[in-house]
C-alpha cells in the first residue's frame, strides 16, 4: 500500500466521520467544528487528486470564512443543546432506508460503468505549468464572463446580507454625509438679536 | 491498491447521502440544515475534481471553483436570513417552523 | 275586414305592452280602447252582413302554420253565423270593459299593463272563435287561459291573487289535457284537424269503435267526451269549477269580461262549433246534459249564502253556464248560443254594476257591510235591477226569452230520455234559487239600513287588504275622520252600464226570432249542425201550459221569498242559518270541494313534488353529481393536504423519495 493510498483512506475516513458527527452532534458548536474538520479532510483529498489550488482555496474560503461565519452565528443565536426528540426515532428507519437505497444506487452506477482500471489520477498540467497557473490560463480567457458573473454574485450576496441583517441601533449618533453636504446657511444658522447680558 | 476514480466517487456518494440525511433527519436547528447543504456541495466538488483528474480537463476544477464561490455566497445569505428569522421568531428549532402547514 | 276585427286588439296589446311605459297610461288606455271600438264596429257589420243579411260564409286563409307528416295546419279565419254572433259578443263586451276600466282602474299605477292584457285576451278569444281548425282553436284556448292567469293575478303583490291565478291556470290545464287528447283522437280518426274536413267525415264515423286500454269503445263518444272535458275546465262546470270563485281576486272589469261573457263561454262555443261531431255521439250529449244540469243546481245552492258580492255573481255565472250546456246537451245548439248571447249582456252588466258599487264603497265587497245604497247611487241601482230582472227571466227581458226556452226544451226532450227530465227538474229548481239570490243581492246591497256606517271600523280591515295597490284619492284625506260617502261612478264607468242595460232589455226581443225562432234556419244555416233526429226546436213549442208558466212562477217565488227574508224580516236568514248550521256551512264552503281537492290532489301533488325535489333531485342527482363530486374532491384534498406539513425536512424527504424513485426507474428500465 502506497503512501497515496494510505492518505486517501485516512482522508476519506476523516471526511465521512466528520460528516456523520456534523449531523449528529448535540452541541451545534461541535457541529461547526466537525464541519471544519470535514473541509480540511476534503482539501486533503483534493490535494491527492492534484487540484492543489482548489484545495487551498477550500481551506481559505470555506474554513476561513464560511465556517467561521457559521460559528459566529451559532454562538450569537443562543442555541441550546438539543435532545434527541421522539420524532427522530419515528422517521429514522424510513430515512435510513431511503438513504441506503440512494447510496446503493450511486455506487451501482459507479460499479456498472466500466471504469478504466489502474489509472493513476494525475494532475493535468498543460505545458508543464503549476496547477494554479494552469487554472489561471483557462479562467481568465475562456471563462472570464463566468468569472465576472461570480463576482457579481458575491457582490449581491454581500449587499443582501447587509440589507437583511443591518439594524441601526437607536440613539447611536452617526454622520450622514449627504445631509451634511446639503446643509445651507439658511437652514443651519439663525441670527438672533440678543440684548446684552440677557442670554439666548 | 491504486486509488482509482471509483474510490473518489464512492466517497462523494457517501458524503452526499450524509448531507441529505442531515437535512431530513434534523430536528434541532436550522443551522444544521445549512451545514448539510455545505456537505452536499462539498461532495459535488469532490466529484467534479475527480472527473477533472480522470479526463485531464481543467473544466471540472473551474466549475468546482465557481461552485465554491456560489456556496459561500449562499451560506452568507442563508445565515443572514436565519439571523433575521431568529430576531422575529425567537427560535430556530425546525419543528416550530411550520407556518406553511396546509 | 275579419282580419281587422281579429288583429286590431293584437295591435293594441303590442302597443300598450311594448310602449306602454313610454307612452304613458292615458295614451295606452285610449289607443287600446279606440282600437277595440273599431273592432267592435266591424264585428257588428259582419254580423249584419253574414248573420242577419244572409251573406256567404267565407274562410280567408292567412297562411300556413306548420306541416308535419300528414298534419297540415293553416292560419285561417272562419266566418259564419256562429262566428259572427261570437264576434259581436266578444268585441262589444270587451270594448265596453275597456271603456269601463279607464274609470275603474284610474288610480292604478300599472294600468297600461292592464289594458295590454285586456287586448291580448280579446285577441286570443277572437282567434278562438274564428278558428278554422282545432289547433288554431287550441291556440286561442291557451291564449285566453294565459290572459286569464295574467289578469287574475294582475295585482301580483297580493299572495291570494297569485294563488287564485295559479289555481285557475292549473284547473284549466286539467281540462286542456282532455281537449288536447280529443284533438289527437280526431286527427287519428279523420286524418285532419281542419273543421271542414272533420265535419265531412263525422257522419261516416258514427258507429266506429276504437280499441284502447284493452276494450272497444265508441270512437265518437270518447272523442266528444274528451273535448267536453276541455269545455268543462274552461267553462267551470261541476268538478272543474273550483277556480271560478277564486278568480274574483282579479279586478272587477276582468271578472266582467272573462268570467262572465267570454272566456267561460268558450266551452259552450266549442261544443256548438263541433256540433257535427257531437250529434254523432248521443252518449256524450247525455253526459253534457247531466253535467250542465248538475252545475246549474250546485252553483245556485252555493250562491244562496255567499256574502261577497262578486262571488254571488260568479256562482250565478257558473249556474247559467250549466243552463247553456243543458241546452247543448239536448240538441238545442241555437238555444245554448242564444242564452250565451243574452247572458253576456246581463252578466257583464251585473259585474260592472257590482264594480260600480265596490268603487262607491271604496273597495268594500262584503254585502253584509252594505245596505241602503239605493238613494246614494240610484243609477247603479237601476242598472243592477235591470240586470237582475234579465237574469231571473222577467217577461220580455233578454233572459226571459233565452232561459225559458231552455227550460221548455228540457221538458220536451225529457219526453224522449230521462237525462233531460233530470235536467229539467234541476234547472227549474235552479231558476227559483237564481231568482232568490239575485234579489237577495239587490236587497242586501241597496235596501235596508245602511250598515256601512257602523261597519266603518271593521270595514277598514276589509279594505285595508284591497288597499295595498290601489290608493283611492278620497281615502287618503278621509282617513282620519273617515266619512264614507258613496257616490256615483264617473261617466266612463256608467256609459257601459247604460249600453249593457239596453242590451239586457232588448237583446231578447230583437234577436229571438233570428236565433231560435222562425228565421233560425236561415240565420244559422250550416254553422250549427242538427242531426237527423234532432227536432228539438219544433218540439219545444208543443208543451203543456204549466211548463211555460213554471219559470215565471219560480222567479216570482224567489223574489217574494227573498223580499220577505231581507226586507221584511231581516232576522230570518240569521235564525235559519243557526238552525241549519251544518247545511249552511256546507253551502257556504262550496260543498267542501276545495277541501276535497286539496286532500285528493293538491297534497299528493306537493308530496310527489317534494319527493322528486328532495329525494330525486337532492339525494340522488345532486349527491351523485355536483355535490357528490365536490364532496369527494374535498375528501381527497383533505387527505392530500396532510402532506403539507410546513416542515422543510418533510419536503426535502419528499424530494429525496422522488429522486430515488427516478433513479430506480432508470436503473431498472435501462434507459439512457
Amino acid at each position: 500500500m502506497s503512501i497515496a493510498t494510505a492518505f486517501f483512506y485516512l482522508f476519506s475516513v476523516g471526511v465521512i466521520a466528520s460528516a456523520v458527527m456534523v449531523i449528529s452532534a448535540r452541541n451545534p458548536v461541535h457541529s461547526v467544528l466537525f464541519l471544519i474538520l470535514a473541509f480540511v479532510n476534503a482539501a486533503g483529498l483534493f490535494l491527492l487528486a492534484g487540484a492543489e489550488f482548489l484545495a487551498m482555496i477550500l481551506v481559505v474560503v470555506y474554513v476561513g470564512a464560511v465556517a467561521v461565519l457559521f460559528l459566529f452565528v451559532v454562538m450569537m443565536l443562543d442555541v441550546d443543546f438539543a435532545e434527541l426528540k421522539q420524532g427522530f426515532l419515528q422517521y429514522l428507519p424510513v430515512g435510513i432506508l431511503v438513504g441506503l437505497i440512494l447510496l446503493v444506487e450511486l455506487v451501482t452506477v459507479v460499479g456498472v460503468w466500466a471504469v478504466a482500471p489502474q489509472t493513476v489520477l494525475s494532475t493535468p498540467t498543460p505545458g508543464g505549468l503549476s496547477n494554479t497557473a494552469a487554472i489561471g490560463e483557462v479562467l481568465y480567457t475562456q471563462y472570464v464572463y463566468l468569472f465576472q458573473a461570480a463576482g457579481f454574485v458575491l457582490l449581491t450576496a454581500m449587499i443582501g446580507a447587509i440589507v437583511l441583517t443591518l439594524q441601526h441601533k437607536p440613539h447611536v449618533r452617526r454622520q450622514n454625509i449627504a445631509e451634511q453636504n446639503a446643509r445651507t446657511r439658511a437652514s443651519a444658522i439663525e441670527n438672533k438679536k440678543v440684548p446684552s447680558r440677557a442670554g439666548v | 491498491m491504486i486509488i482509482g476514480l471509483e474510490h473518489y466517487l464512492i466517497v462523494a456518494a457517501v458524503l452526499f447521502t450524509l448531507g441529505v440525511a442531515g437535512i431530513i433527519l434534523n430536528r434541532k436547528n436550522v443551522i444544521i440544515i445549512l451545514m448539510s447543504v455545505e456537505l452536499i456541495l462539498l461532495s459535488v466538488n469532490l466529484n467534479l475534481v475527480a472527473f477533472s483528474a480522470q479526463l485531464h480537463d481543467l473544466t471540472g476544477q473551474i466549475f468546482a471553483l465557481f461552485i465554491l464561490t456560489v456556496a459561500a455566497a449562499e451560506a452568507a445569505i442563508g445565515l443572514a436570513i436565519l439571523v433575521t428569522y431568529f430576531r422575529n421568531r425567537g427560535t430556530i428549532a425546525v419543528e416550530d417552523i411550520s407556518m406553511m402547514k396546509g | 275586414m275579419i282580419s281587422a276585427v281579429v288583429f286590431l286588439p293584437l295591435l293594441g296589446f303590442l302597443i300598450a305592452g311594448m310602449f306602454g311605459p313610454s307612452l304613458g297610461a292615458r295614451r295606452s288606455e285610449i289607443v287600446t280602447t279606440a282600437l277595440l271600438f273599431v273592432s267592435c264596429f266591424f264585428s257588428w257589420v259582419i254580423f249584419g252582413m253574414v248573420g242577419l243579411g244572409g251573406g256567404a260564409f267565407t274562410t280567408p286563409v292567412l297562411g300556413e302554420w306548420f306541416t308535419s307528416g300528414a298534419l297540415n295546419v293553416n292560419w285561417a279565419l272562419r266566418v259564419d253565423t256562429l262566428t259572427a254572433v261570437m264576434l259581436v259578443v266578444v268585441t262589444t263586451v270587451s270594448s265596453l270593459v275597456h271603456l269601463y276600466s279607464i274609470g275603474y282602474m284610474h288610480e292604478d299605477p300599472s294600468r297600461q299593463r292592464f289594458f295590454a292584457y285586456l287586448s291580448l285576451f280579446t285577441f286570443a278569444m277572437l282567434m278562438l272563435v274564428t278558428a278554422d281548425n282545432l289547433v288554431q282553436m287550441f291556440f286561442g284556448w291557451e291564449g285566453v287561459g294565459l290572459a286569464s292567469y295574467l289578469l287574475i293575478g294582475f295585482w301580483y303583490e297580493k299572495p291570494s291573487a297569485c294563488a287564485a291565478a295559479i289555481k285557475a291556470f292549473v284547473v284549466n290545464r286539467v281540462g286542456d289535457f282532455g281537449f288536447a287528447l280529443g284533438i289527437f283522437l280526431v286527427f287519428v280518426l279523420t286524418g285532419s284537424v281542419s273543421l271542414d274536413t272533420i265535419f265531412a267525415a263525422a257522419p261516416g264515423l258514427a258507429h266506429k269503435t276504437i280499441h284502447v286500454f284493452g276494450g272497444d269503445w265508441d270512437a265518437m263518444t270518447i272523442t266528444c267526451l274528451l273535448l267536453f272535458m276541455g269545455a268543462c275546465g274552461k267553462s267551470a262546470q261541476f268538478l272543474l269549477h273550483t277556480w271560478l270563485p277564486d278568480a274574483m281576486e282579479g279586478p272587477t272589469p276582468v271578472s266582467a269580461l272573462i268570467h262572465a261573457a267570454t272566456m267561460v263561454t268558450a266551452g259552450v262555443f266549442m261544443v256548438a262549433r263541433l256540433s257535427p261531431l257531437f250529434e254523432q255521439a248521443p252518449a256524450a250529449l247525455t253526459v253534457v246534459t247531466i253535467v250542465g244540469a248538475t252545475t246549474a243546481f250546485f252553483a245556485a245552492t252555493v250562491g244562496l249564502v255567499q256574502n261577497d258580492i262578486k262571488r254571488v255573481i260568479a256562482y250565478s255565472t257558473c249556474s247559467q253556464l250549466g243552463y247553456m250546456f243543458v241546452a247543448l246537451g239536448i240538441g238545442g245548439y241555437s238555444l245554448g248560443i242564444f242564452h250565451l248571447f243574452t247572458h253576456a249582456f246581463f252578466k257583464a252588466l251585473l259585474f260592472l254594476g257590482a264594480g260600480s258599487v265596490i268603487h262607491a264603497m271604496h273597495h268594500e265587497q262584503d254585502m253584509r257591510n252594505m245596505g241602503g245604497l239605493a238613494k246614494k247611487i240610484p243609477i247603479t241601482f237601476w242598472c243592477m235591477t235591470i240586470g237582475t230582472l234579465a237574469l231571473t227571466g222577467f217577461p220580455l227581458t233578454a233572459g226571459y226569452f233565452s232561459k225559458d226556452a231552455i227550460i221548455e226544451a228540457a221538458y220536451a226532450a225529457g219526453l224522449h230520455g230521462s237525462a233531460a227530465t233530470y235536467a229539467f227538474v234541476l234547472i227549474v229548481l235552479a231558476a227559483g234559487m237564481t231568482s232568490f239570490y239575485s234579489w237577495r243581492l239587490v236587497f242586501m246591497t241597496f235596501f235596508g239600513k245602511p250598515r256601512w256606517q257602523q261597519a266603518e271600523t271593521h270595514g277598514h280591515d276589509a279594505h285595508a287588504s284591497a288597499h295595498g295597490h290601489d290608493d283611492h284619492a278620497q281615502n287618503d284625506h278621509g282617513h282620519g275622520a273617515h266619512a264614507l260617502d258613496p257616490h256615483e261612478s264617473p261617466n266612463t264607468m256608467m256609459i257601459p252600464l247604460y249600453v249593457l242595460s239596453a242590451g239586457a232589455l232588448l237583446a231578447g226581443l230583437l234577436f229571438k226570432n233570428a236565433f231560435i225562432g222562425h228565421e233560425a234556419h236561415e240565420f244559422w244555416r250550416s254553422s250549427l249542425f242538427f242531426g237527423a233526429e234532432n227536432h228539438i226546436l219544433h218540439e219545444m213549442h208543443e208543451i203543456p201550459e204549466w211548463v211555460g208558466m213554471l219559470p215565471f212562477l219560480m222567479m216570482l217565488g224567489g223574489f217574494l221569498l227573498s223580499a220577505y227574508m231581507y226586507l221584511v224580516s231581516p232576522q230570518t236568514p240569521v235564525r235559519l242559518a243557526q238552525r241549519f248550521q251544518p247545511l249552511y256551512q256546507f253551502l257556504l264552503n262550496k260543498w267542501y270541494f276545495d277541501e276535497l281537492y286539496d286532500f285528493l290532489f293538491v297534497r299528493p301533488a306537493f308530496w310527489l313534488g317534494r319527493l322528486f325535489w328532495k329525494g330525486g333531485d337532492g339525494q340522488i342527482i345532486d349527491r351523485l353529481g355536483p355535490d357528490g363530486i365536490s364532496a369527494r374532491v374535498l375528501d381527497g384534498t383533505s387527505w392530500v393536504v396532510r402532506l403539507q406539513t410546513g416542515y422543510i425536512y418533510n419536503y426535502a424527504f419528499a424530494m429525496l423519495i422522488g429522486l430515488a424513485a427516478i433513479i430506480t426507474y432508470y436503473l431498472v428500465s435501462g434507459a439512457h
